[in-house]
């Protein structure tokens, strides 16, 4: 146990829509709830990582860094980390179990602060990148107006409609999934506010074929918080420890358009090549859908599917949904619950493992979980057990 | 469409590519060693590492490996829909491009299909586009 690394607190500021609350004060709720729920006291954290860091171009995406919470919060840091240059959102956690193997640091906190749909309501305080010269990746899809990631994400979809057969009916079963756990989740009430049907998502406008405006996630603010500890150092905390039983994050093209397929098959191999679990011993996963097609990635990158055949898995959505086979996404996902950049499945899984979901929380005493960020040539996944 | 293409900046890494349509040629970075390809190109080669890599034209051909029909105006006065895809090229087949695929409706397009390059000029900017073999 000496060298395992646990997460214990995690908390949560509000999710919402154009808040006007500080950033920072966002990230301060989220730490105090974690630390409340953990017993541990701000002198206790000797660690921060975070992803990507403060985005001074972007403030939006991300407007609070580690060295910002160190100095501000009066953390004796360690060790700390940000950076954009990971495989994916969730690797910060990932890094700081590491960290805490190593005995670099005790319990360290790993947060993401969301602010996108603030800062697109006062751009004059909160910057967003101007059109200028591109450099780097962008400068090789934004000049065919692919813009967004959506662009990107909707062609590797485009290969499951064309080689595989999915069809909307099946895509669609993401985000309706997503809109009936949302409506479990009072944390969510902010994004989701009835149950999507089938209907209303067949009829809405396309963003980038397939993808339709309920397959892509929404701007929104909140910071989320997870605190990972050092084995050696659970006697210091009163709620239940969660162990990172493995991670894996595996990426060759950072291009997010020279991948044949997307980084989520290799690091989903990798995982299980990371642990003795296998897929029979999940309970329920927390896939990244920042757009609906994701998720579809990731089962067949896990091994729950065959590749090819993910769509066929949620097709109707009674497997995926809280009371079957595989439940998704419980809290909702970024679809139902919000954009918060990764974080939230990190969140979510360790709610459903202690037992803590409320009204959606899952039946059969869940031990198992897996949690994933990312997408194209990003990727990064978390395996959480309960002991 | 009407509204003009962002731009990339030029340096010594991407200049050829960006400019190579003036003489109506797609210039990929290619290895005098290994004969390798690589994009986005770099001073070196990304299979061997070698420093003997040069821009060489390629010809234009390329399959379509996926698209999307674009529906969302993602600046003012942009027309859409269009078509974004990926292509590779037939003759540096570890390549792809991101482009759009013109000259056509929107929903002609589809996997496998035999595309060429064209380029659209701007500002001395050549933008490699692709449309259908006929």
């Amino acid at each position: 146990m000496g060298r395992e690394a646990y997460i214990t607190g995690i908390g949560q500021s509000e999710v919402a829509i154009r808040t006007t609350r500080h950033p920072l004060l966002l990230t301060l709720d989220a730490v105090r709830e974690a630390l409340d729920e953990a017993g541990l006291t701000i002198g206790q954290i000797d660690g921060v990582a975070t992803f990507p860091g403060k985005s001074s171009g972007n403030l939006g995406f991300s407007p609070v860094g580690a060295d910002e919470v160190i100095e501000a919060m009066g953390i004796k840091s360690k060790w700390h980390v940000g950076g954009m240059e990971q495989p994916a959102q969730l690797s910060s956690i990932a890094n700081a179990a590491m960290a805490v193997r190593l005995g670099l640091c005790r319990h360290v906190i790993c947060f993401r602060t969301v602010y996108e749909a603030a800062a697109m309501a006062r751009p004059e305080e909160y910057s967003r990148p101007r059109s200028e010269l591109l450099d780097g990746f962008v400068q090789w899809t934004m000049p065919f107006w692919a813009m967004s990631a959506a662009c990107w994400t909707a062609q590797y979809a485009m290969t499951h409609v064309e080689r595989y057969g999915m069809t909307r009916e099946q895509l669609g079963q993401i985000a309706i999934n997503g809109s009936k756990n949302a409506m479990l989740n009072p944390r969510a009430r902010a994004i989701t506010k009835e149950v999507l049907t089938l209907d209303k998502y067949m009829s809405a406008r396309m963003i980038s074929s397939p993808l339709c405006l309920y397959d892509c996630d929404r701007f929104s603010d909140c910071s989320t918080v997870i605190i990972v500890s050092a084995g050696d150092a659970l006697d210091e905390v009163k709620c239940t420890p969660i162990r990172i039983a493995a991670t894996a994050g595996s990426v060759d093209r950072p291009s997010w358009d020279q991948v044949d397929w997307p980084a989520a098959y290799e690091t989903g191999a990798d995982l299980w090549r990371n642990s003795d679990y296998r897929p029979k011993d999940v309970d329920t996963v927390q896939f990244y859908d920042g757009f609906a097609f994701l998720p579809i990635n990731w089962l067949e990158g896990l091994g729950f599917c065959e590749r090819g055949e993910g769509h066929r898995f949620i097709e109707g959505g009674t497997r995926i949904a809280l009371d079957g086979e595989l439940p998704m996404n419980t809290h909702g996902g970024q679809l139902g619950a919000g954009r918060l950049h990764g974080f939230g499945f990190a969140h979510e899984a360790v709610t459903q493992l202690r037992g803590l979901g409320g009204a959606r929380q899952i039946g059969g005493d869940p031990k198992v979980a897996v949690a994933t960020s990312g997408g194209g040539p990003m990727a990064a996944a978390l395996l959480l057990a309960r002991d | 469409m009407s509204i003009p293409r962002p731009r990339p900046r030029l340096d010594e890494e991407n200049r050829a590519f960006w400019t190579g349509g003036a003489e109506g040629r797609l210039m990929i970075t290619t290895c005098g060693d290994c004969g390798g390809h690589t994009h986005p190109p770099r001073l070196l080669c990304r299979h061997c590492l070698s420093e003997n890599v040069v821009p060489q034209s390629v010809s234009g051909l390329a399959k379509v490996e996926s698209y999307t029909v674009n529906h969302q105006a993602w600046a003012k006065n942009m027309e859409v829909p269009f078509v974004i895809a990926r292509v590779r090229l037939d003759d540096a087949p570890s390549v792809i491009l991101t482009t759009n695929i013109v000259n056509c409706p929107v929903d002609a397009v589809h996997f496998d299909d035999p595309v060429r390059v064209l380029f659209e000029e701007q500002d001395g900017i050549f933008y490699p586009l692709f449309e259908k073999v006929a």
